[in-house]
């Protein structure tokens, strides 16, 4: 389909956030409230994120989590754009990142504007704020490629977002407290939820006593999500894994066992069950691919993701570029908005705007949070003895469907680095640019560590865009 | 499966050429796993059956062809009036004709 050429590169905004969840939400806001000029650009359709994700038919808040702090803070949100403080861009996918001027900063900001029809569009910012949150971390098993094996965010974005199910008989499984919403969800939308899996052992939180007592505020939470699990009789196993997934052409049923300590399998505790959906996560992997190319510097957090390291003001290496939320480090909603709000906050009074910058309360909470992520992240944290549970023919890589036993063909080549095994056997080469598979990648194959990956471009980008971009660069 | 929109509310799309009647403010995927689908797109290698994956913009497993145009995500784009849905064979890169 033909698309107009790409919007000129029109006035500038102070500060250009990518993504609108709650770390992005709570930037924009703060730094409108001190009279910042704002654009946000999201993916989504509406504001909110994977954490608040909603549509007309879940308007109502029955399948969200602290809901009515959403509902303030889109009022917010909702007043300055009617005011023209923040300039919301819905359906918008940021692809790069482009240093205009490192001193005093200004940036390029690229996006393609609408799935549908793909149009360019490039804003210059003052500041850019990237807040594009994670998705869930898979781990390959025979048959996961099956329609319905999904990740635990896809049910819980199709039930958030559309007030639909995805099927009849769920089973979840993975690791880490993300798994107990998603099950409540599904047993409250009608779904028979027929096992929750957590390979890891919860009660090692109670090593932890002091970080525990510091975080009593997850109490509630989650009570409140086992409460409607016990209630609907949904078997939570400690220590269980889904190892497999069958069906012809779609998923039939699921093989659960249990796993020891390092998550190899217990011989003999492997039973089927049947299921349409399964629905995995184990844990979450940062979007940090904008960052990554812009230069700002990565490190490896507890749980092996790549986060963007970050000073006291949430601003990363690169001067005038800032992370928060996840792409910092996997936290949770409330520490993403409580960065959120530092960034707005730090970007306002670095451009001379009357700004309370957070106060000690607001710091304390954000430390006690983080502290408790790096304890969640430790007790959830993916164990090697994963990567016996996929066999030779199992697919590693989805797009390129390259098989272990492709992997271990480019191995035997002499391939043994990542970026070798990929110019051989391709994994990590098609549409997600290795984003689902690059991690299972270089466990399969023994790879100590993460090594971060610079893309020019974050997202695929249909040629006309860049063509376009281009010609609006050289006017 | 299991559907909370509005009753009376919504509007008319085609899957494969057949009227479907959906609710507003879903999701192309949303719309088809309510209709029963689970893989919508067979892949051109192995043509394995895929469907929502990611299900958040990541993966581009769930494409469909939507009123002519391939590869677009189905996760991503609300259902809108008149939508011509269509699921997919091969590589997502149809209009390349390579």
């Amino acid at each position: 389909m033909p698309a107009p050429p790409s919007e000129p590169t029109g006035a500038g905004v102070d500060l250009a956030v990518v993504g609108a969840g709650p770390a992005g939400m709570s930037a924009a806001v703060t730094a409108a409230d001190a009279g910042c000029r704002v654009a946000v650009l999201d993916l989504s359709g509406r504001p909110g994120g994977q954490f608040w994700r909603w549509g007309p038919a879940t308007a109502d808040g029955r399948f969200h989590h602290d809901w009515a702090r959403f509902a303030a803070l889109e009022e917010r949100f909702r007043r300055h754009q009617q005011a023209g403080g923040i300039d919301y861009r819905s359906g918008h996918f940021v692809f790069a990142l482009q240093l205009a001027s490192p001193s005093p900063p200004a940036f390029l900001v690229h996006a393609v504007a609408d799935e549908r029809s793909r149009v360019g569009v490039s804003l210059t910012a003052r500041r850019v704020l990237v807040a594009t949150g994670a998705y869930d971390r898979q781990l390959p098993v025979p048959g996961w490629t099956l329609p319905g094996v999904m990740a635990a965010g896809a049910a819980q974005a199709l039930l958030k977002g559309s007030g639909v199910a995805p099927g009849r008989r769920v089973v979840v499984a993975g690791t880490g407290p993300f798994l107990l919403p998603v099950a409540a969800g599904l047993v409250r939308a009608g779904a028979r939820v027929v096992a929750v899996a957590e390979a890891s052992e919860p009660l090692d939180y109670l090593r932890r006593p002091r970080v525990l007592a510091g975080s009593w505020r997850k109490l509630p939470e989650a009570v409140s999500y086992l409460t409607v699990l016990a209630r609907y009789r949904v078997p939570l196993l400690r220590r269980h894994a889904v190892i497999e997934a069958a069906g012809q052409g779609r998923l039939e049923q699921v093989t659960l066992a249990r796993v020891d300590r390092d998550w190899r399998v217990v011989e003999g505790t492997e039973r089927r069950v049947e299921a349409d959906v399964l629905a995995a996560g184990y844990g979450f992997l940062p979007q940090v691919e904008l960052l990554a190319d812009a230069g700002a510097s990565l490190h490896s957090d507890v749980d092996g993701s790549l986060v963007a390291a970050v000073g006291t003001d949430q601003q990363t290496a690169v001067s005038g570029l800032f992370a928060a939320g996840e792409t910092t480090g996997v936290g949770g909603a409330e520490l993403a908005g409580l960065e959120g709000a530092a960034a707005g906050a730090a970007v306002a009074a670095g451009l001379g705007r009357p700004v309370a910058l957070p106060d000690a309360s607001a710091r304390r909470r954000a430390a006690g949070l983080r502290r408790f992520a790096a304890v969640m992240q430790a007790v959830h944290g993916v164990q090697s003895g994963w990567t016996g549970w996929p066999n030779a023919e199992t697919v590693v890589c989805r797009c390129e469907e390259v098989t272990l036993a492709d992997l271990r063909a480019a191995q035997d080549l002499g391939a043994d680095d990542t970026r070798s095994i990929k110019v051989l056997a391709r994994p990590g080469m098609g549409w997600c640019q290795g984003r689902m598979c690059a991690h299972a990648v270089g466990a399969l194959l023994g790879e100590v560590g993460v090594v971060p990956t610079r893309r020019p471009l974050a997202q695929p980008v249909p040629l006309r865009v860049l063509a376009d971009l281009a010609e609006t660069l050289s006017r | 499966m299991t559907t909370t929109g509005l009753p009376g509310s919504g509007f008319e799309v085609t899957v494969d050429g057949v009227a479907v009647r959906v609710p507003a403010g879903q999701t192309v995927a949303a719309v088809l796993i309510a209709e029963g689908y689970q893989g919508w797109r067979r892949t051109r290698r192995l043509g394995q059956w895929r469907g929502l994956s990611c299900g958040i913009g990541v993966c581009f497993d769930c494409l469909v062809t939507l009123n002519g145009s391939p590869g677009v995500r189905a996760c991503l784009v609300d259902a809108r009036p008149g939508d011509e849905i269509i699921t997919e064979e091969g590589s997502g890169f149809a209009s390349a004709a390579v």
